[in-house]
C-alpha cells in the first residue's frame, strides 16, 4: 500500500528525471563568479592599461620579433615586436566603447520604439512594427556591414551600424512586456481614479517593463562586441596604433603558419568577454523571469 | 479564418515585407555622409568628368522618386544594376557564386540542427546532470565565440598542423569541412539553448503527468510527445537563423577565402561597391523571407492547434 501512495511509483517517473537541484548550484555558481571577475578585469583594463599592461602597445622591440609565447612575453609578440598581451590588453577599449555604446543607443531606440508602438496601439502600432519586421529581415551583421560600409571606416559608425542592426530585438522584447503590463490590475486602478494616461504610462508602466530589456541588454552586449569585432575584422574599422580585437585578430591572420598566437590570443579574448557576458546575462534572466527560474 | 485566407495573408505580407527591404536597401546610398559619387571614386585621380559620368551612370543626377521607380521597375525585371568596379551584372554574379554559400548554408545548418536537437534534448531530459552542464556549456561556447575566430583556429589545428583539409578554396568536399564547423557550430549553440528550454517547458505541463500517469514508458513521453511540441519553437529559431547563416557566411567565405556570394559583399565593401552591396543585402532579405514564409506555412501543417486556431 505504502508504494502506490509514493508518487514516483504511480507516476513511473524514473530517478533521473528528478532535479539534482542542490549539486548544480554551486557549480553554476562557480561559472558566474569566474564570469564577474573576468568582466571585472576587462573592464579594469580598457580604463587603466598603463598599470596592467607590462609593455606600452607601441613599443616595437627588434630583438624579440614574432616570438613565441614565453613568461616575458605572454602572448607572444607580432611582426614588429610588439608585445601581444599588452595589445589585448590596450585593445579591450574600443571593443567595449563599440559594444557598450551601441546596445545603449540600440536598446535606448528599439525600447523606445516598442514602449510607444506597445502603449499605444492600434495603426501605429501595426505600421511600427511592420517597419521593425521590414528591417529584421536584413540579417544582422549585413545590415551592419551595409550601413558601415556606406558610412566609411570610423568606430562611430561601427558603433552607428552595430546599434542599427540590434533595434529590431529591443523593440519586440519592450512592445511585448509593455502590452503584458498594461493588462495588468494596477494600471486599471490608476486609470480608474483619473490619472492621465502619460502619466500612468511614465509612472506606472515604464518602471515596471525596464528588465527584461536590462537583460536583452546584457546578452545584447556579447553580440554587439561579436558584430563589432566582425566589421573591424572584416577591414571596416579605424586603421589605428592600437587596434581593437578584431582588427587585431585580422592582422595575425596573415601569420597564421610562424606566429599562430597573434590572432588566437585576440580571439580569445573576444570569446572569454562574451562568453562571461553571456554567463551574467542568462543569470539576469533567471532572475528576473519567473517563468525559467521556477524550472530550475 | 480559413487555412487558405490564412496563407493568403502571410504571403501577402511577405510580398510587403521584401518590397520594405528593398526601400530600405535603396536609401543605404543615401547614408553615405557628402556625395556618394565622390566617395565612391578615388579623389586623387577622378576628374570633373568621371564624376560626372559615374553620377549619370547610377542616375544620381535623377529625382530621388524617379530613381526608386527606376531601381524597382529594374529589380523587377531581374536587374540589379552593374558593378562599379568593373561593370559586372550584379545578379549574375550573385547566382554564379551562390552554390558555394548554399552548399555551405545547408551543410553548417545541418550539422547545427544535428547538434542543437541531439544536446538540447538530452539537456533537457537529464535536467541539471552532467549532459546537461556540458551541454548548456557547448551552447553558450557556441553564441560566444566569433566565427572567425573558430575558423582560424580550425585552420591552425585541422590545416597547419594536422594538414588534414584544405585551409582555403571552394572545390570539392573536403574545403567545405572546415567552415561548415565553424559556422555550424554557432547554429548549434543557438538551438541546443533553444530545444533545451522549450523541452523543460513542455515537460513541465499537466499533459505530460497525464501520459505519464496513463502508463506510457518515459521513452515514448519524451520522443513521442515533448519532444514533437518542443520542436515547434525550436523550428522557428532554426528559421530565423537561416539568415544569420547566410550573413556568417560574409566572415567565415573571407576566412576560408571560399568564392561565395558572402565573399562578394566582402569584396565589394572594400571597393565601395555599392550596387553589388544592395544586391547581395537585397538577395538574401528574400531568402530570408521566404523562409520564414516556409516555416510559418509549415506550423499549421505540423501543428494541429495552429491549423484549426482562428
Amino acid at each position: 500500500m505504502k508504494e502506490i501512495v509514493n508518487e514516483e511509483t504511480v507516476l513511473r517517473v524514473p530517478k533521473w528525471t528528478l532535479s539534482k537541484r542542490k549539486k548544480n548550484i554551486s557549480f553554476s555558481n562557480i561559472f558566474l563568479l569566474v564570469a564577474i571577475v573576468l568582466v571585472l578585469f576587462i573592464i579594469a583594463s580598457a580604463l587603466i592599461p598603463k598599470w596592467i599592461a607590462p609593455y606600452s602597445p607601441t613599443y616595437m622591440n627588434t630583438e624579440s620579433i614574432l616570438s613565441e609565447p614565453s613568461s616575458k612575453h605572454w602572448f607572444g609578440t607580432d611582426y614588429f615586436g610588439r608585445d601581444v598581451f599588452s595589445l589585448v590588453i590596450y585593445g579591450s577599449r574600443d571593443s567595449l566603447i563599440i559594444g557598450i555604446t551601441s546596445v545603449l543607443i540600440g536598446s535606448l531606440i528599439g525600447g523606445g520604439i516598442g514602449a510607444v508602438s506597445g502603449y499605444i496601439g492600434g495603426y501605429i502600432d501595426h505600421f511600427l512594427m511592420r517597419v521593425i519586421e521590414i528591417l529584421m529581415t536584413i540579417p544582422g551583421i549585413l545590415l551592419a556591414l551595409a550601413i558601415a560600409a556606406a558610412l566609411g571606416p570610423s568606430l562611430m559608425n561601427i558603433v552607428l551600424a552595430v546599434a542599427a542592426s540590434s533595434i529590431p530585438g529591443y523593440a519586440r522584447v519592450m512592445r511585448g512586456q509593455i502590452l503584458s503590463i498594461k493588462k495588468r490590475q494596477f494600471v486599471d486602478a490608476s486609470r480608474s481614479i483619473g490619472t492621465h494616461s502619460w502619466k500612468v504610462f511614465v509612472w506606472h508602466i515604464l518602471p515596471n517593463s525596464w528588465s527584461p530589456l536590462l537583460v536583452m541588454g546584457t546578452i545584447g552586449l556579447g553580440t554587439s562586441i561579436l558584430i563589432g569585432s566582425g566589421l573591424s575584422f572584416l577591414g571596416l574599422g579605424v586603421i589605428k596604433e592600437v587596434p581593437d580585437w578584431g582588427a587585431l585578430l585580422s592582422q595575425g591572420r596573415g601569420y597564421l603558419v610562424v606566429g599562430w598566437w597573434m590572432s588566437t590570443f585576440p580571439g580569445l579574448a573576444i570569446t572569454l568577454f562574451v562568453l562571461s557576458i553571456n554567463i551574467i546575462g542568462d543569470k539576469l534572466r533567471d532572475t528576473f523571469d519567473p517563468k525559467t527560474s521556477r524550472m530550475r | 479564418m480559413t487555412l487558405v485566407n490564412k496563407m493568403i495573408v502571410k504571403i501577402s505580407n511577405a510580398v510587403v515585407s521584401i518590397f520594405g527591404s528593398l526601400v530600405l536597401v535603396f536609401f543605404i546610398i543615401y547614408l553615405l555622409p557628402g556625395d556618394p559619387v565622390l566617395s565612391m571614386l578615388d579623389p586623387s585621380t577622378a576628374t570633373p568628368e568621371m564624376v560626372a559620368n559615374l553620377r549619370k551612370e547610377l542616375g544620381l543626377d535623377q529625382p530621388v522618386y524617379v530613381q526608386f521607380v527606376e531601381y524597382f521597375t529594374n529589380v523587377l525585371k531581374g536587374n540589379f544594376g552593374q558593378s562599379i568596379v568593373n561593370s559586372e551584372q550584379v545578379l549574375p554574379k550573385i547566382l554564379e557564386h551562390l552554390p558555394a554559400t548554399l552548399a555551405l548554408t545547408l551543410t553548417s545548418s545541418a550539422l547545427a540542427v544535428v547538434i542543437g536537437v541531439t544536446l538540447g534534448v538530452l539537456s533537457a531530459i537529464f535536467q541539471n546532470r552532467w549532459i546537461d552542464v556540458l551541454s548548456r556549456f557547448i551552447g553558450l561556447f557556441g553564441i560566444s565565440m566569433p566565427t572567425f575566430w573558430s575558423g582560424i583556429l580550425l585552420i591552425l589545428i585541422f590545416s597547419v598542423y594536422f594538414n588534414w583539409f584544405p585551409a582555403m578554396g571552394s572545390e570539392g568536399w573536403q574545403t567545405l569541412v572546415l567552415p561548415t564547423l565553424s559556422l555550424g557550430f554557432v547554429g548549434a549553440g543557438l538551438i541546443i539553448r533553444m530545444v533545451r528550454t522549450s523541452m523543460l517547458e513542455v515537460i513541465n505541463e499537466p499533459f505530460i503527468v497525464t501520459l505519464r500517469a496513463k502508463g506510457l514508458t518515459e521513452r515514448m513521453v519524451m520522443y513521442r510527445h515533448a519532444l514533437r511540441n518542443a520542436m515547434i519553437p525550436a523550428i522557428t529559431i532554426i528559421g530565423l537563423n537561416i539568415g544569420e547563416l547566410m550573413a556568417g557566411t560574409v566572415v567565415i567565405e573571407t576566412v576560408f577565402s571560399r568564392q561565395g556570394i558572402g565573399r562578394i559583399v566582402a569584396d565589394a565593401i572594400m571597393a565601395k561597391d555599392l550596387p553589388v552591396i544592395q544586391g547581395v543585402v537585397f538577395f538574401s532579405a528574400v531568402v530570408y523571407v521566404i523562409v520564414n514564409l516556409l516555416v510559418d506555412l509549415s506550423y499549421s501543417i505540423i501543428d494541429p492547434r495552429v491549423r484549426r486556431s482562428h
